[in-house]
């Protein structure tokens, strides 16, 4: 069996047409395209819906028409401008961001140091680190609130960023995923580096993260879009409105008794559009990412 | 003098200091005082948190013998959610993927189609649900009327509710599925459907006898995943029922979500937290028996 890496994983297969000489292969195929479409159809529906009732003004939601006769974009002004919309965005952008930039650093540094180094006490270290894993988030929750209301340092974390943040900002999935990935770094160019007179941190900045980029853009990518879209904890952490992320914000926003649905489909429009475009451009590396960090974890 | 091993030595830990103290400190200590709370009558707004020994466990095992009780019905509904979800949404995946596989023309297209939903937040998207499932002028509602079908309640019936929200689930998350299968099919070596091909064999021996065995360590993957992934059920519940109380009539409730309503509601932190021991004795289980699986496979 070839190893998996990017690359490959998700190739063409050059010889794909050897099997299409199996009698009926163009009825199985037809009968594949029509399912497939159907399904596709199921998929985006909802989210064409979605933007067509951001489109709609009130007075057209009870109507049964799909699109909007009356086409109008205040439902969108009326958002931005009369809840803080712009400000869950803001805090969920610095929350995935800050994140991301931690987990990229300390999940392939520990990461290395687990591939490359021997030392006492690597092994029960290793395996506490991936036990972690088996905690649900939801077990830790409430831990995680008496911690955050009176934590040792500083003031109450509730409603600030690092409050928000501090749960992900190392992972044991990504440390798993980069030790497997720096196993391939070559102890040769490390030996040869340190001959050089190259210190540790600069064989682990300057050899091991240079030749495993890949993984760390698919970890990186996976670890903005789970902070992007992480739901109770950020939930529980905050508690003005100011500080909410873009989830949280929806789900109180449209909980709201008088909320329109046109209102809530704008402020859904408003929270998946964006990211929906930044993953289309970005698919196939989330696609190859998924598949990887899946197989190896 | 240092030696290099030594050295070597040194640095890993220096390297490890943070993560060492930040998994000790946001991921095992936390765990432990979830055990430690569920043992305790933890009132965060009281001054004082008695120790009472297995009580939360015992009014546990009380309210799931009661006839009827929120405790009980999120459990079932948990069990209903994971015994439906799970097999219903391996299995369209695992159709998708076959399909997939096969076709090159658009195949691109049809793989970010499946997984667009995968990376929306299911906040956003659970709202678009409910709305989709809304009586009149929800959108399902108004085509069961365009072909004649009589309108149905959805979220708003105590029955329909949990296989509305639970479609949501599926439809989201299958994405994620697909995309491990397919990758798991590009695994499987080609020269077994050439010699299959050569004997003859049917589409379906192909499927039965090549395919799924050699698929079979990625669905005990995707399996696990997935059954802790639905045991974990919780914004969606919130999302799309009546104030996020699980409703009507506790039928779409989930273990996740009870936790959330004591903790966080009732304050009563104890007992919500012997809810996540629970939980998380479930997810060891889960995962053991994944371990054995997969290590007798190896030998």
């Amino acid at each position: 069996m070839e190893s998996i890496t990017p690359s490959n994983l998700f190739r063409e297969r050059s010889d794909s047409r050897a099997v299409g000489s199996r009698r009926g292969e163009w009825r199985y195929r037809a009968f594949s395209y029509l399912v497939l479409t159907i399904c596709a159809l199921t998929m985006v529906v909802p989210f064409i819906w979605m933007l067509s009732t951001s489109f709609k003004p009130e007075k057209e939601i009870l109507r049964r028409n799909f699109f909007p006769n009356q086409a109008t974009v205040d439902n969108y002004s009326e958002v931005i401008t009369e809840t803080d919309l712009p400000l869950w965005y803001k805090n969920s952008f610095i929350v995935a961001v800050f994140s991301t930039i931690s987990v990229a650093f300390f999940d392939s540094l520990a990461g290395y140091v687990f591939a490359k180094y021997q030392f006492p006490g690597k092994r029960p270290i290793f395996i506490i680190f991936l036990t972690s894993l088996m905690v649900p988030t939801e077990m830790l929750i409430i831990p995680w609130f008496i911690m955050s209301s009176n934590p040792p340092i500083g003031g109450s974390w509730v409603d600030t960023y690092w409050g928000i943040a501090f749960p992900g900002v190392i992972t044991a999935s990504g440390i798993f995923l980069m030790r497997q990935f720096m196993q391939g770094v070559p102890d040769e160019l490390l030996d040869a580096g340190r001959i050089d007179g190259v210190s540790e941190f600069g064989l682990y900045w300057r050899v091991a993260v240079p030749l495993s980029l890949p993984a760390i853009g698919a970890l990186c990518i996976f670890n903005f879009l789970g902070n992007w879209n992480a739901f109770i904890w950020p939930l529980i952490a905050t508690s003005k409105s100011e500080m909410f992320t873009l989830p949280v914000g929806i789900q109180l926003f449209s909980s709201e008794a008088q909320t329109p649905w046109n209102l809530i489909m704008t402020g859904a429009s408003l929270s998946v559009v964006p990211l929906l475009i930044v993953v289309i451009i970005f698919q196939r590396y989330i696609i190859e990412g998924i598949a990887l960090t899946g197989l190896k974890g | 003098m240092w030696t290099l091993a030594r050295r070597k030595v040194v640095w890993a830990y220096i390297f490890l200091a943070i993560p060492i103290v930040f998994f000790a400190y946001i991921r095992i200590y936390p765990a432990l005082f979830a055990f430690q709370m569920s043992l305790h009558d933890y009132n965060p707004l009281a001054t004082e948190q008695p120790y009472v020994g297995l009580d939360n466990y015992e009014k546990l095992v009380n309210e799931l013998n009661k006839r009827k009780s929120p405790t009980k019905a999120a459990f079932q509904n948990t069990a209903n959610y994971l015994l439906l979800g799970v097999p219903i949404q391996l299995c369209l995946a695992l159709m998708i993927a076959l399909m997939l596989n096969e076709i090159r023309f658009m195949s691109t297209f049809y793989r970010i189609m499946f997984f667009l939903p995968f990376v929306t937040s299911t906040i956003a998207i659970a709202w678009v649900f409910r709305m989709l499932y809304q009586p009149r002028f929800g959108l399902i509602n108004v085509m069961l009327q365009l072909v004649s079908l009589p309108q149905q309640p959805f979220l708003n019936s105590p029955k329909q509710a949990l296989p509305s929200v639970l479609s949501l689930v599926i439809w989201q998350g299958m994405g994620f599925a697909v995309i491990i299968f397919l990758a798991g099919l590009k695994q499987i070596p080609r020269t077994y459907y050439e010699a299959a091909e050569v004997d003859g064999a049917s589409r379906w021996h192909t499927f039965r006898f090549i395919t799924l065995p050699l698929l079979n360590p990625t669905i005990v993957f995707l399996l696990v995943l997935q059954t802790i992934s639905f045991l974990r059920m919780f914004a969606p519940v919130l999302a799309m029922t009546e104030q996020g109380r699980g409703g009507p009539l506790d039928s779409t409730t989930t273990v996740v979500l009870r936790v959330y309503r004591e903790a966080f509601t009732s304050f009563d932190m104890g007992y919500a937290s012997s809810l996540t021991v629970v939980l998380f004795a479930f997810i060891l289980i889960i995962t053991i028996i994944q371990l054995r699986v997969t290590a007798r496979r190896v030998n």
